[in-house]
């Protein structure tokens, strides 16, 4: 896929001599709390020490004895909230670039076609399982479940497999084809990933229950809500503007004078796909204040390094047409009031106060669509509880029906929504399924 | 300031480093550069026997990309004797305040032993330093440290060049001998002026895991050469304190040129310290270039103003009476290790190694107080709040710990371990002592057992 410059991975691959001396400057903690604090617990420091000592191919298998998507989470994960947020190097030196690292222990292992080792099959007790959904948290299934010997099948709905890292990162952290490779070493580990289909319509609840013995939903989140204001039919929406960035750049429109609404992470990819596919000024309208926003301090900070600005307390009310074109977004004025729900304080509207901010293009990040809020969803189609208005599990990830599991975003009642999550989700799912289908297995025995 | 100057067996130079007689100081162009930066001395490359050398000549071992030893199989210098011997009368005229001195190896022949050191006198030069050390190429051809691993051959050869000499001679020793003191008494009893050691350790650098070659690699064959650096300089100090400790050597009274290893200004005061009067450099200045001459004297006045040393002489040999055998420690001393929570990053380090290798005397304290084990967090906690926040802190129970000093060593934090003294309770005692006082409890296990309980010595 032909990828514009300006959107072309923004970080360089480590050159041989970078990651020599980078491992090398690694102390090899014990116990490390790079590896406490990256939620798949990689064993960073034994990686690190591979690179070091050039055993690059057992830095890959080390990755992936935790972490099938490694080569993915080297690219998108908030390093700086994680591995080496908690370096003990970071308090009075600079962390050891662990993200970098990783990502050249990985690149490497696919230049040399290292794919993960079985993970011991139990054999005899290889069961059929579906999984719904070829995004990080599946597919991290899917590949944990096939190196124990099941046989897995993924239904995809997309084109494409790899979810949010094919469509929803923008290139500049994860360019496509990783995404689609990783996926594809995935399908070499005996995983079927159908693309193009529907669970639920193309196969139907009846026949995948008949057919497979475990269904693990990977379902992720649905479209961008509605803001329910005026003029909204106007708006890009920020998913499909960042798919498009990354799938058919060429045919992304992209206006002079952006505003984005929204503060998280999407809400910051979109604004720097439209500066850096040359708008001549894009605008982040958010109705609380910068301490409140939900992207990282990192992406804050890119972001304004990028030439972005932000307005803050604006509430957005109504799109300005002119000419059946759009022309600007009218917003209030908002001031804090007392912590809301979420804990922060609660945006209170200043009585007109209205304000327009002047755009040619607007597009929305404001957070995606809930399992609950989906009607026509597979949680309400195949009766499941839910928690917050997310996919309710237990420890295990087994939803309220048994031998139904949910992971990744969907379940993603508490704590931040990460591709990492989503990949530590699929593997301690897949423990906890291998470890039930061995216990019923032993029964029957 | 600290007077640097040094009279070296009668050599004079205004401080105590000389650039050893290897590459550096191959030329009479080089060793102009090296005075114009400041050294005090120059051995000049070994000059003699006619040689031919070949390409790769130098391996390397490395900390990461840093190079810690040079492994060469470079030999004596293939620069015609001639223009040798021309330029080192040139420099010496250029350089009348300098030390030259020039490192000779012929065969073993005394005429051939009075001729080298007529040419080398007629040069000017201060000094002659006798090559005994060369351990490879030179020594298959019967020279360099072929002589230096025979007592009576070094005794031999410094006879003949004693017999002619009328400038000082220094005999350079090669580590590549059981013994450091027995060569050293030949040259002793050959009447030398001086002694300098120690020449290159015999080596094989590596292996390459490509090709399956020798590091360095000549034309698919490789063997073992001299090795220099950093790495080597312990061996170095070893030996300059055997020979500062030798009845014999030590009363003779030779004055002792060191070398082996010598990097820095700190390297230099040891070896000051353990007996050397003269300092030389070589790998150091191959690694970084002639320009460390200024630390090496900057760095070596300023420690001798703080601990108010007037003259290099006042340094030399300072620490020697301090060298001493296992038998003569008080084995009641004791010191434990103490870990400064404010410094300690808690890599863990200390843990592992006590945990694994020491004495087991290192726990991790959480917060609340309580001993946990290392990978106690729960698998699904994560981010770096979670990983600092509940990091155990390394404590050593100092009630357990023998004193062994790994964790100091391997801590990566400056000044984070200390090893604090601690009475012992116990009067002072020698294994010397236990032997000749106490004779059965250093011969039998079940009196060292008695022994044990009574003074009150408990063995992890």
């Amino acid at each position: 896929m032909e990828t514009d410059l300006a959107l072309s991975e923004q970080l360089p691959p480590l050159t041989v001599h970078e990651a020599t001396v980078e491992a090398d400057r690694c102390l090899y903690c014990y116990d490390a709390p790079c590896t406490h604090a990256c939620p798949t617990h990689i064993d960073i420091p034994k990686f690190i020490k591979k690179i070091a000592t050039r055993n690059l191919r057992g830095s890959a298998q080390t990755i992936y004895a935790a972490n099938l998507l490694g080569a993915t989470c080297a690219r998108v994960c908030p390093v700086q909230e994680l591995c080496e947020g908690a370096c003990v190097l970071g308090s009075e030196h600079k962390p050891i670039a662990i993200g970098r690292l990783q990502r050249y222990a990985m690149d490497s292992a696919k230049a040399s076609g290292v794919t993960p080792r079985a993970r011991g099959v139990a054999a005899g007790i290889a069961r059929k399982i579906a999984v719904v959904g070829a995004g990080p948290a599946g597919l991290s299934c899917a590949g944990e479940l096939a190196l124990r010997g099941h046989d897995v099948t993924v239904f995809e709905k997309r084109e494409l497999p790899g979810g949010l890292s094919t469509y929803g990162i923008i290139a500049l952290r994860e360019p496509v084809d990783v995404a689609i490779d990783e996926a594809r070493m995935i399908e070499g580990l005996g995983v079927k990933i159908r693309t193009g289909v529907e669970f639920g319509r193309d196969v139907t609840l009846e026949r995948a229950r008949g057919e497979f013995d475990t269904i693990v939903l990977s379902v992720g989140l649905g479209a961008t809500p509605a803001l329910g204001i005026e003029g909204e039919e106007a708006i890009v929406d920020g998913l499909a503007y960042i798919e498009m960035s990354k799938t058919d750049a060429a045919s992304l429109r992209v206006g002079r004078n952006v505003v984005v609404i929204g503060a998280g992470n999407t809400a910051i990819d979109c604004a720097t796909i439209a500066k850096r596919l040359r708008a001549d000024r894009v605008t982040m309208v958010y109705r609380r204040t910068v301490s409140e926003m939900t992207c990282y301090e990192h992406e804050y900070l890119f972001a304004l390094s990028e030439g972005i600005e932000f307005r803050f307390l604006a509430q957005p009310v109504g799109v300005v047409m002119k000419d059946g074109e759009v022309a600007g977004l009218e917003c209030l004025r908002v001031e804090l009031g007392k912590p809301d729900a979420t804990g922060r304080p609660a945006p209170v509207v200043v009585a007109e106060s209205e304000f327009v901010i002047e755009a040619d293009q607007i597009v929305k990040a404001v957070g995606q669509v809930k399992p609950n809020q989906e009607k026509t969803g597979l949680a309400a189609a195949m009766g499941l509880k839910t928690e917050k208005g997310y996919i309710a599990v237990s420890a295990d990830f087994e939803t309220s029906v048994a031998g139904v599991y949910a992971i990744g975003d969907c379940v993603r009642a508490r704590g931040a929504a990460s591709t990492v999550m989503a990949v530590q989700d699929g593997k301690v799912a897949a423990r906890a399924i291998e470890a039930k289908l061995s216990a019923v297995a032993a029964e029957v025995k | 300031m600290a007077d640097l100057k040094i009279d070296f067996a009668g050599i004079k130079s205004p401080n105590p480093f000389w650039l050893a007689s290897a590459p550096p100081a191959n030329s009479g162009a080089q060793i102009h550069r090296a005075f114009e930066a400041g050294w005090g001395g120059a051995v000049w490359k070994t000059i003699g026997a006619p040689v031919l050398n070949v390409s790769n000549r130098y391996g390397a071992w490395r900390q990461g990309r840093r190079m810690m030893a040079i492994n060469n199989v470079e030999l004596i210098s293939d620069r015609p004797i001639e223009v040798n011997l021309r330029e080192i009368a040139e420099v010496k005229r250029a350089w009348p305040d300098r030390a030259v001195i020039v490192s000779a190896m012929v065969e073993s022949k005394p005429e051939a032993w009075h001729e080298i050191v007529r040419r080398i006198e007629d040069t000017g030069a201060d000094g002659i330093e006798l090559n005994y050390g060369c351990p490879h190429g030179m020594s298959e051809r019967g020279m360099g440290s072929a002589v230096g691993q025979v007592p009576e051959y070094c005794e031999q050869i410094t006879r003949w060049v004693m017999e002619t000499a009328k400038i000082p001679v220094i005999v350079k020793l090669t580590p590549n001998i059981t013994n450091i003191v027995m060569p050293a008494r030949a040259a002793v009893a050959a009447k030398a002026n001086a002694l300098s050691l120690i020449n290159t350790l015999n080596s094989i650098v590596g292996v390459d895991l490509e090709t399956l070659e020798l590091t360095p690699n000549i034309g698919g064959k490789g063997g073992h050469g001299g090795y220099a650096g950093q790495a080597v300089k312990p061996i170095a100090l070893n030996m300059l304190a055997a020979l500062g400790t030798d009845e014999v050597v030590s009363h003779a009274g030779l004055p002792i040129s060191g070398m082996g290893g010598i990097s820095t200004w700190e390297d230099a005061a040891q070896f000051l310290l353990l007996g050397a009067s003269s300092l030389q450099v070589c790998t150091a200045v191959m690694h970084y270039g002639y320009r460390i001459i200024e630390d090496l004297c900057d760095g070596l006045s300023n420690w001798m103003d703080e601990k108010g040393f007037a003259s290099v002489a006042d340094v030399v040999g300072r620490s020697l009476h301090r060298v001493s055998e296992f038998k003569n420690f008080d084995l009641s001393f004791r010191a434990v290790a103490r870990i400064d929570e404010a410094k300690c990053i808690q890599c863990n380090l200390c843990y592992v190694a006590c945990n694994d290798t020491a004495h087991q005397c290192i726990d991790l304290i959480a917060a609340n107080g309580s001993v946990v084990q290392p990978y106690a967090y729960d698998v699904r906690a994560n981010g770096k709040e979670d990983a600092i926040e509940t990091r155990p802190q390394p404590k050593v129970r100092e009630e357990d710990c023998v004193g062994c000093r790994l964790c100091y060593n391997v801590c990566p934090v400056e000044e984070c371990i200390e090893m604090v003294e601690l009475p012992s309770g116990r009067e002072t005692v020698t294994w010397q002592e236990l032997t000749e006082k106490r004779t059965k409890v250093t011969e039998d296990w079940d009196a060292m057992k008695e022994y044990r309980e009574r003074v009150g010595i408990h063995i992890h």
